[in-house]
Parts: C-alpha cells; sequence; structure tokens
C-alpha cells in the first residue's frame, strides 16, 4: 500500500510518501513495522496519540483495519482555517 | 456549492460579487477571511501551507455539505490557499448565503470550526529565529463539541 507523510512526520521520516508491502491487520500493527524498522520511524511515531491517520483519505484511528486498504496518511493534527 | 484549493492569491471582494450576484431567495451573505498574522516569536518571514491534495478537496466538501444538512443556505464557497505566504496575505475564506443572517452566520462559523481542525493542512511559521510547525489548539477541538 501507499504510506504518506504529512508535516513533521514528513520530516522526520525523511520522505513524503512510500510503498510498503505490509500484512498489518491494523494501522497500529502498521506502525509497529514501521517502528521496527529504523530509528526515524521511531522518532516520528514517538507519541502516537500526537499523531492523526487517515486511511483512504478519510481520518480514522489507529485500532481501524487496514483490509483493503491502498492508501494510509500519517500526520498532526490539522491546522487549517 | 463552490470548493477551491490553490496556491494562487484570490480576489474576496469579486469572488464575494459573484458568490452573491444571481441570487433573488437570499437576503444574507456572511463572508469569513483567514488573513497571515504576524508570530508571537519573531517577526514573520513565510507562512507556509502544505496541504494533502485529494483528502483536502473530499474533507471541504463533506464539511460543506454537512453544513448545508444542518441550516437551510442558498450557497456555500469555500477557498483556501497553501504553498508560501507573507504575512497580511489572504490565507482563506468561506461564504455562505441564506434566506435569513442566523443560518448564514452560525453555518459560515460552523465551517471555520471544521476547517481549522478536520481539513488536513499544516502550517509552518518562519522566522529568523528558524522554522516551526504550528501546534493545534486544544480549544480549536473542543469547539467542534458544540455542534
Amino acid at each position: 500500500m501507499n504510506v504518506l507523510y504529512f508535516a513533521w512526520v514528513r520530516e522526520r521520516i525523511g520522505l513524503p510518501r512510500e510503498e510498503v508491502e505490509s500484512a498489518a491487520e491494523t494501522v497500529s500493527d502498521l506502525v509497529d513495522e514501521l517502528v521496527a524498522r529504523e530509528d526515524r520511524y521511531a522518532a516520528a511515531f514517538a507519541d502516537r496519540s500526537a499523531l492523526r491517520v487517515a486511511i483512504d483519505q478519510q481520518l480514522s484511528d489507529f485500532d481501524a483495519p487496514l483490509k483493503g486498504a491502498r492508501e494510509v496518511a500519517f500526520f498532526p493534527p490539522m491546522t487549517g482555517g | 456549492m463552490r470548493i477551491l484549493v490553490q496556491e494562487a492569491p484570490f480576489d474576496l471582494g469579486a469572488e464575494t460579487k459573484e458568490f452573491t450576484a444571481g441570487h433573488m431567495d437570499i437576503g444574507a451573505v456572511v463572508t469569513f477571511t483567514g488573513v497571515v498574522r504576524d508570530s508571537e516569536k519573531a517577526p514573520l518571514q513565510v507562512m507556509e501551507i502544505e496541504h494533502y491534495p485529494g483528502m483536502t478537496e473530499s474533507a471541504l466538501t463533506e464539511i460543506a455539505q454537512e453544513a448545508q444538512t444542518r441550516w437551510s443556505l442558498g450557497d456555500v464557497l469555500v477557498i483556501h490557499r497553501y504553498g508560501a505566504l507573507k504575512p497580511g496575505e489572504m490565507i482563506m475564506m468561506v461564504a455562505t448565503a441564506a434566506r435569513h443572517r442566523k443560518d448564514a452566520f452560525e453555518a459560515a462559523e460552523f465551517l471555520m470550526d471544521y476547517l481549522k481542525s478536520r481539513a488536513p493542512f499544516w502550517k509552518r511559521e518562519v522566522t529568523a529565529a528558524g522554522t516551526d510547525w504550528v501546534a493545534a489548539k486544544e480549544e480549536d477541538e473542543d469547539a467542534l463539541s458544540r455542534w
């Protein structure tokens, strides 16, 4: 699936998007897999309560299942307006 | 309903005029405009606004549709910019048109409250002291609970 990062999450991980091969069942499982890869992911996901997630461009949460998801995005709380 | 996500500046007067034109059944138009304000830390050089192309448009459309189901509105306009903006530049505007002002005012406030914390934009302040992401405020999240 396509994994996207925005704002300081993108800066900490060092790239805006990547293709990830994963059999993770939930968003949390996917984050666990990413964190286990490299320190930069651990730095970005250190405080999950400070992050928001969208699945296929819809706001979701970390317990959500990933079955059928094509795009998952991680970002800090939004500051529009 | 019109939703625009763009880098270019917009003309508030022209947009408001066009939005209002041709409606004979509305008695109230409310507009709100967000402007780049100076940083509290040091003089602001640039406000950089990042967004999530695709999700931004769909989130704004959903918020505007929700406003239309909650209030009796003739029309809704949302324009939100991204990219590098200077202090004093207009970031965004919403306009609501309704038969009566209460619907127009309330819907505009609702749009602003939702747009602040449910539309995927992130602001970053660039000053001589460095670059800082603008943190979301708890009160912005709390503001949603009144709707």
